[in-house]
């Protein structure tokens, strides 16, 4: 409970919110970090989930090595490729991206798959090319679970960017491993509840904004 | 006119949809594909607009073979309202009748000036273009179905089992409605029922189907009822557990007809009795 109170009162201390390393700067980088793990995450796993869900192909092989993919340990993968790649931003930036494109891929496959077959029949009756029906059809209905993939890969990385100080970058990471070094544990502690909280607005704006996509008519419904 | 010669249909693993079948469907001609599940007539239909296309034979359409065009054009140039109307749940009423002729290029502006036209014409109120499926009774949505099947003016029309989800009530009033539009629009229409009174409603003329596809008798309703092909069709028609037997008795001086459990059908007008 003491250090709890410490860690508040360091978070209360005006030098800690200036400066290159003070906490707004620190939590820029963070989300930084997990934006960018997330959007090249994305990259490669929605064009492969559109395709796996749209056709069914490649849709088992994904999942079993997106599960797969979970189990890896990230601290583990980020100093493996820290031997690898060097220290830098690289090492850490490769195992988010390792650590979000599960959820991401899980969470594609399953917004398109969501659409009714019959739904998704009559539309290719009407003359919609395949395209077309993963675009007006598939895509605009499996919206919320998309956005839900996106909110879990989210969480998982903000929670984990910290090891991107663990091979001497920024982020609130920095607190942690620099309390954790000096034994300062209200600074650590500190360091953790900002991630905690970052998480937190995170994955509640993304949780509004899955409402917010959700197609009127079917909510309607 | 559409064309069906020695249409096959085997699926991989080998169940066998549709054995041999052809047929002609006459231009403005209304065909009903009658049978029970299995015998192959959603197959049948489908093929017209290649959502299925067969293993061996050919369909064609105003003499060209459908297996040379575009699916997606194709498909484009024909109506098709399917059962529990697919319609786009996402999208409003008139967004759902509007689908055709915007994939083919219409303005969405011109193209809604003629949606609102069409619910006109299928019976539909115009204050539900706003409204999205989930928000219409199930009589509603089928005929937000048919307009979305005449939206881009085609001249043929695949009907499959359109009114199969709605109740028997709604389903007369649909049937009336559609064989009004029928009278007005004269479209090519092949229509699939496994119901044969809807059959002998809709089809100017009926095929009725054994399993796999095969052609058990082909006719006007008139022709099917007076000469069963064989006992299938009889059973099938009903003719065989009486339904189809009508009798006249005299009753207060006026000719009722009544059929085999004695149930009044109808009365019968006079100079219409034969001797």
């Amino acid at each position: 409970m003491t250090s709890f109170l410490e860690a508040l009162a360091w978070l209360g201390d005006p030098a800690h919110w200036s400066g290159p390393s003070g906490i707004p700067i620190r939590t820029a980088e963070h989300l930084g970090y997990t934006v960018l793990g997330v959007l090249v995450a994305a990259l490669i796993a929605v064009p492969l989930g559109l395709y796996a869900g749209h056709t069914g192909r490649l849709a088992s092989l994904s999942l079993a090595l997106a599960g797969a993919a979970r189990a890896l340990p990230t601290l583990g993968l980020v100093t493996l490729f820290a031997l690898l790649l060097g220290i830098g931003l690289g090492a850490p930036l490769l195992a988010f991206v390792i650590l979000a494109i599960p959820s991401l891929l899980a969470g594609t496959i399953a917004a398109v798959q969501s659409a009714d077959p019959a739904t998704v029949d009559a539309a290719r009756a009407q003359g919609m090319t395949e395209t077309q029906i993963l675009a007006r059809v598939e895509i605009p209905l499996g919206m919320p679970l998309l956005i839900g993939g996106v909110r879990g890969a989210t969480v998982q990385v903000v929670a984990t960017a910290m090891l991107a100080a663990y091979v001497g970058n920024g982020g609130l990471g920095r607190y942690i491993f620099l309390g954790l070094g000096a034994r300062d544990y209200p600074q650590m502690l500190a360091g953790s509840l900002l991630i905690i909280a970052l998480a937190l607005v995170l994955d509640l704006s993304l949780l509004l904004l899955q409402r917010l996509t959700a197609p009127r008519g079917v909510r309607a419904a | 006119m559409i064309g069906f010669e020695n249409v096959r249909k085997e699926y991989p693993g080998g169940a066998l949809a549709v054995e041999d079948f052809s047929l002609e469907v006459a231009s403005h001609e209304s065909v009903v594909l009658v049978g029970t599940s299995g015998s192959g007539k959603t197959t049948l239909l489908r093929m017209i607009n290649r959502m299925v296309d067969p293993t061996s034979g050919v369909v064609h359409i105003d003499g060209d073979d459908v297996s040379r065009l575009d699916p997606v054009v194709l498909r484009r140039s024909i109506g098709y309202v399917m059962q529990a109307s697919g319609l786009l749940p996402h999208r409003t009423v008139e967004d759902n009748i509007i689908t055709v002729p915007v994939l083919r290029g219409t303005s969405r502006a011109q193209a809604r000036v003629r949606a609102l036209e069409l619910m006109e014409t299928v019976g539909l109120d115009v204050s539900l273009a706003t409204r999205y499926p989930a928000q219409l009774s199930g009589g509603q949505q089928q005929r937000v179905g048919v307009a979305r099947g005449l939206a881009a003016d085609p001249n043929i029309l695949l009907m499959d089992e359109p009114f199969g989800a709605v109740d028997p009530i709604v389903r007369g009033e649909l049937q009336l409605e559609l064989q009004r539009l029928q009278r007005e629009l004269r479209k090519t229409i092949v229509f699939v029922t496994h119901d044969i009174d809807e059959a002998f409603l809709i089809g100017d003329r009926v095929v009725i189907l054994r399993p796999g596809g095969i052609v058990a008798q082909v006719g006007t309703p008139q022709e099917i009822l007076a000469a069963p092909a064989d006992d299938f069709v009889r059973t099938f028609v009903g003719a065989d557990r009486g339904a189809r037997s009508l009798h006249v008795e005299r009753t207060d001086g006026r000719d009722v007809v009544v059929d085999a459990d004695g149930r009044a059908a109808g009365v019968l007008e006079a100079g219409a009795a034969s001797p």
